[in-house]
């Protein structure tokens, strides 16, 4: 299983590419909010830029905190979300400890979902689908997206 | 968000209120450049001058802006306080996409606070914060301050103006997200008479996109085009500053007031130049993966021990024929520290490039003396040139207050109208002849970009008057488009009409889509009818005798050619304005 990761960030140069191709790609959106890799400044834009997104955490915390079953835990990191089962409590977004999920405006979460389609969007190589040994479990599916 | 009206929020700061008026005309004038004609004809006043209350200060966003790459700009228009009359200028940074996902098509600020005041607006919030306590502050230190005034760290624009914007100094520029700028012909100075320090926009809306099979390839179509191929490595590269070993080549770089057209020693502020010691990073607009901002650093030891800090400065061409070549200072570093200051202050870096530029040849022609200076002014003097421009900026006295209504001015003041480097506003960075000079003296926004009258000086040998002003006629009808989409015109290769109709088409906008070449001249003309009504008269501007004394790859400038070219472009820019139809009533 791979994962996304930002090993690069240094190079970035703010372009969001990546957030709109996700939102656009994979959550059919227009968008730099509802998409599971978000660029922000570290505090201004002279002081570079930083990636909000899964850093596909096992066990993670979000799937604990789900009182739905929403959340899953993906193979060898991160999760799956069913959206259908999600009643918008947000308690996902307050258990993770890197702010990778977003709700929108009416508490539907956004997280990555470690498909790769931004990866070739961004223009400096920042970020890179990385092999992790995948740790299966009984009942796990795979990755599920609705919006 | 598609829609067949514009959505416009309109902010009146006398009274604090806010409101959302939806304005037809999307058929009619696209967005854009388009729009905010079409919102000064709705909201300002030909006849009061640009500093009254009522006039607006408009920010407009094109149909197309967040859909497709490079759809990165927006357009500011006003009434201007360097010629008093209709005016726009343009941004990249991440104003348009914030105005995107505020879910506005433009916003429209009339009125004058009581107080100097912020704005933070959004998709689901508009606020009016006073902030005396900003008043007097630099463009950097107020980013700072809004930053953590206002809430939504990165998915935010802040627009600033600095002390000449305060200070209504018709060369003050509104600051977009620290390293670009709605550079050109006053919009701080707009701003400061408003009392408006700044404004946050913050783009928290999110969208459905299109459902149908077209917008996707599209989309991919065009990404791949803007990344993949060669079209865009110039601004990727060196960016613009690959142009200045070129134009030195050519005799065809304005150094030291236009005294000349090269220097042996152009080398030192070359793109390579800059490149090779001083680019720390790149930076890009939003939603462009070109990123075509190139950012400098300058080191500054602040005591005997080791001790030093460090700015970051963006440079591009034209900020660096400004500071640079214009004002003789041939070493990067010194130039990056002149553009410093002139960043801290918040103003348009091309005009107060070429002002001084000219105080400084007055300066050693006996003209003006420290009398009028308070330093010495001399080519290549970087270390005057920083205390010049803050000088500029706030006024310190009479005469950097007349040479901050413009450099013609001073040049009227005080009699040194010749070598006066004004093409209806302070010059850009290209003497290729006399199409440019030409273009940019009677062009709508006076800029280089308003066609491409450097590429036709060197496209064609031919002095066919007639011929040229066709070309700049219909050149900048092609922009006016662009301009409304809201393209960046660096992508003007990729983005062609047919490109354009099929992007149009895929979100939802057919009718414009198949109207592009009705809609693009109605806009050209609606922007010049504006622009007349607000008292422009092509006839009126003067070529100053400096252009025709210089000497280029071509040789001497045609001075025949030159007037001819006058006479026939301000013709067809009347025809435009006068015979142009116009939806709008006032």
């Amino acid at each position: 299983m791979k994962i996304l990761t930002t090993p690069r960030m240094e190079r970035c140069i703010g372009c969001h590419s990546c957030s709109l191709a996700c939102a656009r790609l994979v959550h059919k959106r227009l968008s730099w909010d509802t998409s599971g890799i978000r660029i922000r400044t570290s505090g201004g834009l002279s002081t570079g830029f930083e990636a909000r997104n899964c850093l596909a955490c096992n066990p993670a915390p979000c799937v604990q905190a789900c009182p739905t079953g929403a959340y899953s835990q993906r193979k060898g990191g991160g999760v799956v979300v069913r959206k259908k089962l999600c009643i918008r409590c947000g308690e996902c977004a307050k258990a993770c400890p890197v702010y990778a999920i977003y709700l929108d405006p009416i508490g539907e979460p956004f997280v990555c979902i470690h498909c790769s389609r931004c990866v070739q969007y961004c223009p400096h190589d920042c970020l890179e689908m990385k092999e992790i040994a995948a740790e299966t479990s009984a009942g796990e599916k795979e990755e599920e997206v609705q919006s | 968000m598609i829609r067949n009206y514009f959505k416009v929020l309109t902010i009146n700061l006398t009274s604090g209120q806010s409101t959302i008026v939806e304005v037809d005309g999307r058929n009619e004038v696209a967005g854009g450049s388009g729009l905010a004609a079409l919102l000064f004809n709705k909201f300002g006043h030909f006849a009061k001058p640009w500093d009254d209350p009522e006039q607006p200060l408009i920010f407009a966003i094109g149909p197309l802006t967040g859909y497709f790459p490079l759809m990165s700009k927006t357009v500011c228009a006003f009434k201007s306080p360097y010629h008093n009359q209709y005016a726009e200028s343009h941004a990249g940074g991440r104003s348009a996409l914030t105005l995107r996902f505020a879910d506005l098509d433009a916003v429209v600020i009339t009125g004058k606070a009581e107080k100097p005041v912020c704005i933070l607006l959004g998709s689901r919030h508009i606020e009016i914060k006073e902030a005396h306590y900003l008043w007097g502050m630099d463009v950097f230190a107020t980013g700072k301050y809004i930053r953590h005034m206002f809430r939504g760290a990165g998915h935010r624009s802040i627009l600033r103006i600095g002390p000449a914007g305060e200070q209504g100094s018709p060369m003050a520029c509104i600051n977009a997200d620290t390293y670009r700028h709605f550079g050109r012909l006053g919009g701080g100075a707009v701003m400061g008479v408003k009392n408006l320090k700044g404004i946050a926009i913050q783009g928290d809306a999110t969208f459905l996109l299109p459902e149908n099979k077209d917008y996707p390839k599209i989309f991919e179509e065009v990404h791949r085009q803007l990344t993949d191929t060669d079209m865009m490595s110039k601004y990727h590269d060196l960016g613009t500053p690959n142009n200045v070993i070129p134009l030195n080549k050519l005799r065809a770089l304005p150094v030291r007031n236009l005294q000349q057209t090269s220097d042996p020693n152009i080398a030192g502020i070359s793109g390579e130049k800059f490149a090779e010691v001083a680019l720390l990073r790149n930076n890009a607009c939003a939603g462009c993966p070109v990123g075509c901002i190139h950012i400098g650093f300058v080191r500054e030891r602040f005591s005997e021990e080791n001790r030093y800090l460090y700015r970051q400065v963006a440079y591009d061409h034209e900020p660096i024929f400004a500071t640079g070549s214009m004002l003789g200072v041939l070493d990067c570093f010194r130039v990056l520290d002149i553009m410093d200051v002139v960043e801290r202050m918040g103003l348009d870096v091309m005009s107060a490039g070429v002002a001084l530029s000219w105080a400084t040849e007055a300066f050693e022609k006996g003209i003006i003396s420290e009398k009028e200076t308070i330093i010495p002014l001399k080519f290549g003097y970087a270390e005057g040139y920083k205390e010049a421009m803050q000088h500029l900026a706030l006024g310190t006295n009479e005469f950097y207050q007349i040479l901050s209504k413009g450099t013609l001015v001073a040049a009227e003041r005080y009699n040194g109208k010749d070598f006066a480097c004004v093409l209806g506003q302070e010059m850009s960075g290209y003497a290729t002849g006399e199409a440019f000079f030409i273009s940019q003296a009677l062009g709508f926004r006076h800029s280089h970009l308003d066609s491409a009258g450097y590429s036709y000086d060197q496209k064609t040998d031919e002095k066919n008057a007639a011929k040229a002003a066709d070309f700049l006629v219909e050149d900048e009808r092609g922009r006016v488009f662009l301009t409304s989409m809201l393209a960046c015109l660096f992508a003007r290769g990729v983005y062609n009409e047919e490109l354009l109709g099929r992007c149009l088409n895929s979100v939802g906008y057919p009718d414009l889509a198949g109207s592009i070449s009705d809609v693009s001249r109605h806009i050209q003309k609606l922007r010049w009818k504006t622009r007349f009504a607000t008292g422009y008269d092509p006839k009126s501007v003067s070529i100053p005798k400096r252009f025709t004394e210089i000497v280029t790859w071509k040789g001497a400038i045609d001075v025949e050619y030159l007037h001819n070219l006058k006479d026939e472009y301000s013709k067809r820019i009347i025809e435009l304005a006068t015979n142009g139809q116009t939806l709008i009533e006032e």
